[in-house]
């Protein structure tokens, strides 16, 4: 298309009035542009999100034949009878048969005991039964377990990424022969699928016949093969490093990018001064590639808090490592938990948002869109 | 010690890190390149070069599991993922990049924090979504539910590319009287090639490599996809893993991802900063 450049300028700010009915027509326009993308979006995220919160209120199951009921706060947190015990062919919860001949079922709809034998309400105490106790989510020592190892996870891998990423970035941004091969060779992992490498250092890993076992044999550093992904004391501390392996290049890259853009004078001015290079680094570079890094920092931590493929492939849903996406997903999937699992899943929803807001406040992260 | 020592061995130190750095981060798939040439007991030595390298895993993956189908099923939702999302955020980064209007950060600010979300928190709804929509186990549960991953990425790029674009070529059409949708598609998505490829391609990737999804909404071995096939290859006992035939799948779909990768080193580069840093 071909386009006359030298006359719109004037033209446009000569008929002011033009130019709003224009700039009117032009949002208008934009707006057009833009339902499709936001149709899609609450479509596929906004709605399954609400759902998702929604169901976590309910008792629901995939098992078809039951019918679902609101339950309130029931699956987060709440004092009463393990609702596994609850027997529907009599209406309650089975509690005991006690010498004295009776079979008690506590009915939670009338509030009362009965004696199911002579289908009558008996007076008992609740509390001396012993049914009743704190149950749900957030007194589920696997969840605690779970929210326990994510966040061990999330701080000490993005901890070392973060490390290990500002050596390779400051590595790479040197001058020197074959830059472009090193840089290549840092993105490979990047591109590998996580199920891949998930795959590729379980059997570096392998107990058996993994080469890593081997090498340290041969150097003497151990004395028997090591379990490393099923060793309750080392998984979780084999997974961290995969995922390091894994996502480092990522953080390389973010910060190469923000150290590419740094002023060259100002390290001119530092060397003619004659500072020490780490003098230089801790005062001009890590000031300077502040912003991106706590940028960066966030992104891999969002990305770490939801890890679900690496922790499923490399150990599945052993409780060392378990994630709380690995959590949920058994809940609502695997057990068919729906409501239960909504409520996991709903409250790592809560909690990385919670974080992510405290880590813009705290690092000061602007977006300058 | 004299100045030019020391600065040979802060120049050699230097060479040991780079190698340090280049095995580090090659040696793995190197590795499973290796164990994936070696059959029967050779897989379990510690041999660098395989002895007598042979495709036979490559053969067995095939034949034993429909790995082909599995990979067409990954390049049919990969593909219809990466059309269908640049479609949508192309027309979305023109509003957004080009146009002031009241609500813009807004809208900005809600597609990052979709990014942001975990998969999980939309798992249970979104499965009920699929299971009501009939698209349990069929290809098309997975292509609409990796929008979610890669429409607010591709939005953020696109949104930057297309800001950066001279300002001139847009006033010079609407003074030419174009229609907003005239200039999109004539004037903006020419020289949006660049920009769209590489959003694509970070599209591409992000698809092919997705696997909560893939294992959740899908149910028999000819309609998943990739990742999930090979996370799922087993032997008859769990302590008869056929590690060969897994790294010999892993080396399948990785390699045209790593070739890719190569090939658009810089691009990619550029486009993930631009989603991240400047985002």
């Amino acid at each position: 298309m071909t386009v006359a450049t030298s006359t719109p300028a004037p033209a446009a700010r000569a008929a002011k009035p033009v130019v709003s009915r224009l700039s009117r027509q032009r949002i208008r326009a934009a707006w057009m542009f833009l339902v499709p993308m936001l149709v899609v979006l609450a479509l596929v995220a906004g709605w399954p999100l609400v759902r998702t919160i929604a169901l976590s209120f309910t008792d629901a199951t995939l098992k078809a034949e039951q019918p679902t009921r609101l339950v309130g706060f029931d699956n987060y947190l709440f004092y009463g009878p393990n609702r596994a015990d609850y027997d529907a062919s009599l209406g309650g919860y089975y509690v005991f048969y006690d010498p004295k001949g009776t079979n008690l079922v506590w009915k939670p709809e009338e509030g009362k005991f009965w004696d199911i034998d002579q289908n009558k309400p008996v007076d008992y105490d609740v509390d001396t039964s012993g049914i009743f106790s704190w149950q749900g989510l957030l007194v589920d020592p696997v969840w605690w377990r779970s929210a326990w190892n994510t966040i061990l996870f999330t701080v000490i891998s993005v901890t070392i990424e973060t490390a290990l990423g500002l050596i390779i970035a400051m590595t790479l941004n040197a001058h020197m022969p074959g830059r472009g091969l090193l840089r290549a060779a840092v993105l490979i992992p990047w591109a590998i699928p996580t199920i891949v490498s998930a795959k590729m250092w379980g059997w570096m890993l392998n107990d058996q016949y993994g080469v890593i076992n081997e090498v340290l044999l041969s150097l003497g550093l151990i004395s028997t093969r090591i379990a490393w992904t099923a060793d309750p004391s080392l998984s979780l501390a084999s997974v961290i490093a995969v995922d390091v392996w894994k996502t480092t290049p990522f953080m390389t890259l973010l910060i190469l990018a923000a150290l590419q853009m740094l002023p060259g004078e100002v390290y001119e001015a530092a060397k003619v001064d004659g500072i020490r290079p780490w003098k230089v680094f801790t005062r001009i570079t890590l000031p300077l590639i502040w912003p991106a890094l706590m940028v960066a920092i966030l992104f891999r931590a969002l990305d770490s808090l939801r890890v679900f493929d690496l922790i499923y492939v490399l150990t599945s849903n052993s409780i060392n490592t378990m994630s709380m996406s690995v959590f949920a997903r058994q809940q609502s999937i695997d057990f068919g938990n729906v409501g239960f699992g909504s409520a996991a899943s709903t409250l790592l929803f809560l909690i990385i948002a919670v974080l992510a807001a405290l880590w813009m406040v705290a690092g000061r992260v602007r977006f300058d869109k | 010690m004299t100045r030019a020592s020391r600065r040979r061995i802060g120049r050699s130190f230097f060479y040991v890190l780079v190698a340090a750095i280049i095995i580090y981060t090659v040696f793995p798939f190197y590795w499973a390149v290796i164990s994936s040439l070696k059959s029967g007991q050779q897989l379990f030595g510690t041999d660098l070069v395989p002895p007598s390298p042979t495709l036979d895993n490559y053969v067995s993956v095939f034949r034993e599991q429909p790995f082909l189908t599995n990979i067409v099923n990954s390049l049919i939702v990969a593909g219809s993922t990466v059309l269908i999302c640049l479609a949508l955020s192309v027309s979305a980064a023109y509003a957004l990049g080009r146009v002031r209007f009241r609500g813009r950060s807004t809208i900005l600010m809600l597609t990052l924090a979709v990014s942001m979300f975990p998969q999980v928190a939309v798992l249970t709804g979104l499965f009920e979504l699929v299971r009501w929509a009939g698209l349990y186990n069929q290809l098309g549960s997975l292509i609409v539910s990796y929008m979610i991953f890669t429409l607010p990425f591709s939005v953020w790029v696109l949104t930057t590319f297309i800001r950066e674009l001279p300002r001139e070529l847009e006033e010079a059409a609407i003074v030419d009287g174009a229609r907003p949708w005239q200039i999109l598609v004539r004037v903006f998505l020419p020289l949006l090639g660049p920009a769209l490829a590489t959003t694509g391609l970070l599209a591409f990737i992000a698809a092919w490599n997705e696997f909560l999804f893939a294992l959740t909404f899908t149910l028999t071995n000819e309609v998943r996809t990739v990742p999930v096939a090979i996370a799922l290859i087993s032997g008859a006992t769990q302590f008869d893993i056929p590690w060969g035939n897994i790294m010999a799948a892993s080396v399948v779909v990785t390699v045209p991802l790593i070739i890719l990768v190569m090939i658009f080193q810089r691009r990619i580069v550029s486009g993930l900063t631009a989603g991240a840093v400047k985002g």
